[in-house]
C-alpha cells in the first residue's frame, strides 16, 4: 500500500477534512474542538486544513466543543470533534444530547485513562464511560482503520435508517502518536463515497422545536426508536462496507473479527490494539501446537451479540481481555461478552493494560495458560502489565 | 449598517406572524419572560431567526412534544451550552449565507452562572449571535433558588433568610468583552426596547440584551403588576436603561427620578424582600453609587425619556 507516514491523530484529522469538503455542495462542515492529550494533534492538524465551506471553532471547553457540533448538525452541517479522557467526561452531557437529538455527529476519541491521579496513557475507560450515551462505538486496531472508520462513520451516521452519532476510538499514544504507512484517499473518491448530507428535519425557517419537553410515554417511544435505529446499524454497516470497497478499494473490517477461531479450543476476545497483540500470541501458540483463536470486537455499540454467539458456539474456554475496569465489577467487555457463551463454558475475565500498561504477546500467552488450567471461571483477574 | 444587514433585509424570509409566543404555552400567568418575548417579536419583523434556548422556564414554555407554542425554529440546548450551540448554528448560517439571525434566549442562571463560560467564550470569539438574558433573578424553573443574579436581600427557596451577596453586574461583564452591542431592556418601555432589539438583530458579531423579567412565583408579587414593577425599578434607578457600544461607549437612555416612593413601592409590592428587611435606604445607597459609576462611564447625561 503506497501511503503516507501518519499518526492515527493525523489520519483522523485528514479523514474529517475530506468528509467536510465532501459536504461543500450541501450545508458545509463545522467542527468544535478543544485540546487534550493525546487527541490534541488531531484538532491541530484539522485547524491547519483548508476546508471549502468549512469552519473549525476553537472553543473554551469540551462541553462547548460538542455543543458547537450540536448547533451545526442541527443546522444540517457535517460535524466533527475529537477528545480524550477527562475531556470526554466533561463533554458527556452534550455527548448524550447529540445522541438523543439523533444528530449524525462524528467524533474520534484518543483513548486515555481517567484521572486523577493524572495519567495520559491508554485504556478504554473514557469511552466506555459513554457506553450508554446512545452513540455507535467503533474500536480501531491500526491507523488505516482509524482513517477508514471516520469516513465510514459519516456514511453510517447520516443514513436515514440510523441517524445516530458515531464515536471512533483509537488508543492514545499506541495509535494516536505512532506513525504507520496509511493510505489517504483522494477527495474525488471520498466525494463519491460520502454524498451531500440532507438531514431530515434540520432547523431551517419553519417553526419547530428540537428537543422539546417529553412526557413519560413519549420518552418511552423516543428511546424505543433510538434503540431500533441502533439495531439497524449492522445492516447499514454491511452496505457501508460494500460501498467503501467499491469506491475506495478496501473492505473495512466487520463488527467482529475472528482470527483462527474456527478450529480453536480456546478463544481470546479483546478490543482495540490489544487484539493485534493477541493475533501475534495466537500465531506463537499455534506454532507450539496449541489450538488458540482470537476474536476482536470492533463495534461495541450496538453490541454484536449474535456475531459473538456464532463464534462462541462449541467453545468451552473463552478469555476476555479488557483494557478497562468497571470498578466493583470487572472488565466491561467481559461483562457483556460472557452472556453470549454457551452454558457451561468457562468465560474468564482478565483486566490488563490499564493506564497504558504495555501489553505484550507474553502477557497474552500467560492468560491463555491460566485459561487452559482452569476448571471453572473465577472472579475477574487484574493483571499488572508492568510487572 | 453592515454588509450583513443588507443581506438580512433582502433575504426572502416570509413576514413573521406575530406573536412569537402562541396560545397554549405553559408559562405562569404574569410571566415577565413571556412579555419580554412578545416585545422581542415586535423587533424581529421580517427577519429570519432561529432560537437556542438552554434549560430554563423558556425551554418548558414551548410545551410538550410534539406541540410547540413558539412560532420560530428552536433548539433546546443543555443548560450551560446555549451560546456554544448558537455558535454552531450561526457558523453554518454564515457558511450558507441565508441571513438567518441566531438568537440565544436564556434565563439568568443559564447566563450568570452555569452558562458563563460558554457565554464569555462566544463573546470573546465575537460570534454572530444575539444573546438575550431574561433575568427573573432566580432559578424559576427549579422552583426559585438563588442565582448570582438574585439581588441582596431577596429570599429564595435555598436562601430563605434573604441572599447576602450583591447581584453580578452582567452588562459590565459583557462590556469588558468589548461586545459589539449590549443593552438593557425594560418591558415598561417598549419603544426603547423594540428599537434596541432591531439594532441588536441588525448588528453583526456578538450582541447582548438584558431584560428584567418579573417572576410572580419567585418574587411573590401580583401577576398583573409585572410591568408596573419594572417601571418602578427603572424610575428608582434600580434598573438602569442603558446601551453600550463596542464595550466602551455607554449611553444612558432613560433618566430615573430616583424617587424614594418608587423604590419603596418596588420593594413592598414583592414579598421576597420582607424577611431580610433590607431597607430602602440600603438600596438607595447602592443605587447612588451605581449611578455615579454609570455617569462617569457615559461621559454625558441624556435627558429623561418620557416614554410610557
Amino acid at each position: 500500500m503506497a501511503g503516507q507516514l501518519l499518526s492515527a491523530n493525523h489520519a483522523a484529522a485528514l479523514a474529517a477534512a475530506l468528509a467536510g469538503r465532501a459536504n461543500r455542495a450541501a450545508r458545509g462542515f463545522c467542527s468544535g474542538v478543544y485540546p487534550i492529550t493525546p487527541s490534541t494533534e488531531c484538532m491541530e492538524l484539522l485547524c491547519n486544513q483548508e476546508i471549502e465551506k468549512g469552519e473549525v471553532v476553537r472553543v473554551e471547553s469540551e462541553h462547548s466543543a460538542m455543543a458547537v457540533c450540536i448547533g451545526a448538525a442541527a443546522s444540517g452541517a457535517r460535524t466533527f470533534s475529537t477528545s480524550s479522557s477527562n475531556g470526554l467526561a466533561l463533554m458527556a452531557e452534550n455527548v448524550v444530547a447529540a445522541a438523543l437529538l439523533r444528530l449524525p455527529v462524528v467524533m474520534v476519541a484518543a483513548n486515555r485513562t481517567l484521572g486523577p491521579p493524572w495519567n495520559i496513557w491508554a485504556d478504554h475507560g473514557d469511552t466506555l464511560l459513554l457506553r450508554d450515551s446512545g452513540w455507535v462505538q467503533l474500536y480501531c486496531a491500526d491507523n488505516q482503520e482509524v482513517l477508514d472508520s471516520v469516513l465510514c462513520a459519516y456514511r453510517l451516521a447520516e443514513d436515514r435508517r440510523v441517524l445516530l452519532p458515531v464515536l471512533v476510538c483509537q488508543e492514545g499514544f499506541v495509535l494516536s502518536h505512532t506513525m504507520t504507512e496509511t493510505d489517504v484517499p483522494s477527495q474525488e473518491r471520498v466525494d463519491r463515497f460520502l454524498p451531500p448530507l440532507e438531514l431530515p428535519g434540520r432547523l431551517g425557517a419553519t417553526p419547530r422545536v428540537m428537543g422539546g419537553i417529553d412526557a413519560p410515554h413519549t420518552t418511552e417511544v423516543h428511546r424505543a426508536q433510538h434503540h431500533e435505529a441502533m439495531g439497524r446499524v449492522f445492516e447499514v454497516y454491511r452496505e457501508v462496507q460494500a460501498a467503501f470497497e467499491r469506491e475506495l478499494g478496501r473492505r473495512p473490517a466487520d463488527p467482529v473479527v475472528a482470527y483462527r477461531a474456527e478450529d480453536a479450543e480456546a478463544l481470546i476476545v479483546s478490543m482495540g490494539t490489544i487484539a493485534s497483540t493477541v493475533v501475534r500470541a495466537v500465531d506463537e501458540a499455534r506454532a507450539r501446537g496449541e489450538r488458540l483463536g482470537a476474536v476482536r470486537v470492533r463495534m461495541f455499540r450496538p453490541f454484536p451479540a449474535d456475531a459473538l454467539a456464532r463464534l462462541f458456539r462449541g467453545k468451552r474456554r473463552i478469555a476476555v481481555i479488557d483494557r478497562n475496569l468497571s470498578l466493583g465489577f470487572g472488565g466491561v467487555l467481559w461483562g457483556e461478552a460472557r452472556g453470549q457463551a454457551e452454558p457451561g463454558a468457562i468465560v474468564q475475565g482478565y483486566v490488563i493494560g490499564i493506564g497504558g500498561g504495555d501489553v505484550r504477546p507474553a502477557h497474552v500467552a500467560a492468560i491463555a495458560a491460566d485459561l487452559a488450567a482452569r476448571t471453572a471461571a473465577g472472579a475477574p483477574v487484574l493483571l499488572e502489565a508492568g510487572t | 449598517m453592515s454588509e450583513l444587514t443588507a443581506t438580512v433585509a433582502s433575504a426572502p424570509a416570509p413576514a413573521r406572524a406575530a406573536p412569537l409566543l402562541r396560545p397554549g404555552n405553559s408559562n405562569c400567568p404574569g410571566c415577565g419572560m413571556s412579555m419580554a418575548l412578545q416585545i422581542f417579536a415586535r423587533g424581529i419583523e421580517h427577519r429570519r431567526v432561529q432560537l437556542v434556548v438552554p434549560a430554563s422556564c423558556a425551554a418548558v414554555m414551548a410545551g410538550p412534544f410534539p406541540t410547540t407554542s413558539l412560532a420560530a425554529p428552536v433548539v433546546l440546548s443543555t443548560f450551560g451550552a446555549g451560546a456554544a450551540v448558537a455558535t454552531g448554528l450561526a457558523r453554518v448560517a454564515r457558511l450558507n449565507g441565508d441571513g438567518t439571525r441566531v438568537v440565544c434566549w436564556a434565563g439568568d442562571g443559564g447566563t450568570y452562572d452555569i452558562g458563563m463560560a460558554s457565554l464569555s467564550a462566544a463573546a470573546e470569539r465575537d460570534e454572530d449571535v444575539l444573546y438575550v438574558c431574561y433575568d427573573n433573578e432566580i432559578y424559576g424553573n427549579t422552583g426559585g433558588q438563588r442565582s448570582s443574579a438574585t439581588p441582596a436581600g431577596a429570599s429564595t427557596t435555598n436562601t430563605p433568610a434573604g441572599k447576602l451577596e450583591e447581584k453580578k453586574d452582567i452588562l459590565a461583564i459583557l462590556a469588558a468583552h468589548r461586545v459589539r452591542y449590549a443593552a438593557s431592556l425594560s418591558i415598561a418601555h417598549p419603544q426603547d426596547a423594540v428599537r434596541k432589539v432591531r439594532r441588536a438583530l441588525d448588528t453583526s458579531g456578538f450582541r447582548f440584551l438584558h431584560v428584567l423579567a418579573p417572576c410572580p412565583t419567585g418574587w411573590k408579587s401580583e401577576p398583573a403588576l409585572g410591568i408596573e414593577l419594572v417601571r418602578l425599578a427603572v424610575r428608582s434607578g434600580l434598573y438602569p436603561i442603558v446601551e453600550i457600544v463596542e464595550g466602551r461607549k455607554l449611553v444612558i437612555n432613560h433618566e430615573p427620578d430616583f424617587s424614594t416612593e418608587a423604590l419603596e413601592l418596588y420593594l413592598s409590592l414583592q414579598r421576597r424582600f420582607q424577611r431580610s428587611g433590607l431597607s430602602a435606604e440600603r438600596f438607595a445607597a447602592a443605587i447612588a453609587q451605581n449611578w455615579r459609576d454609570l455617569r462617569a462611564r457615559s461621559g454625558r447625561i441624556v435627558p429623561a425619556d418620557r416614554e410610557g
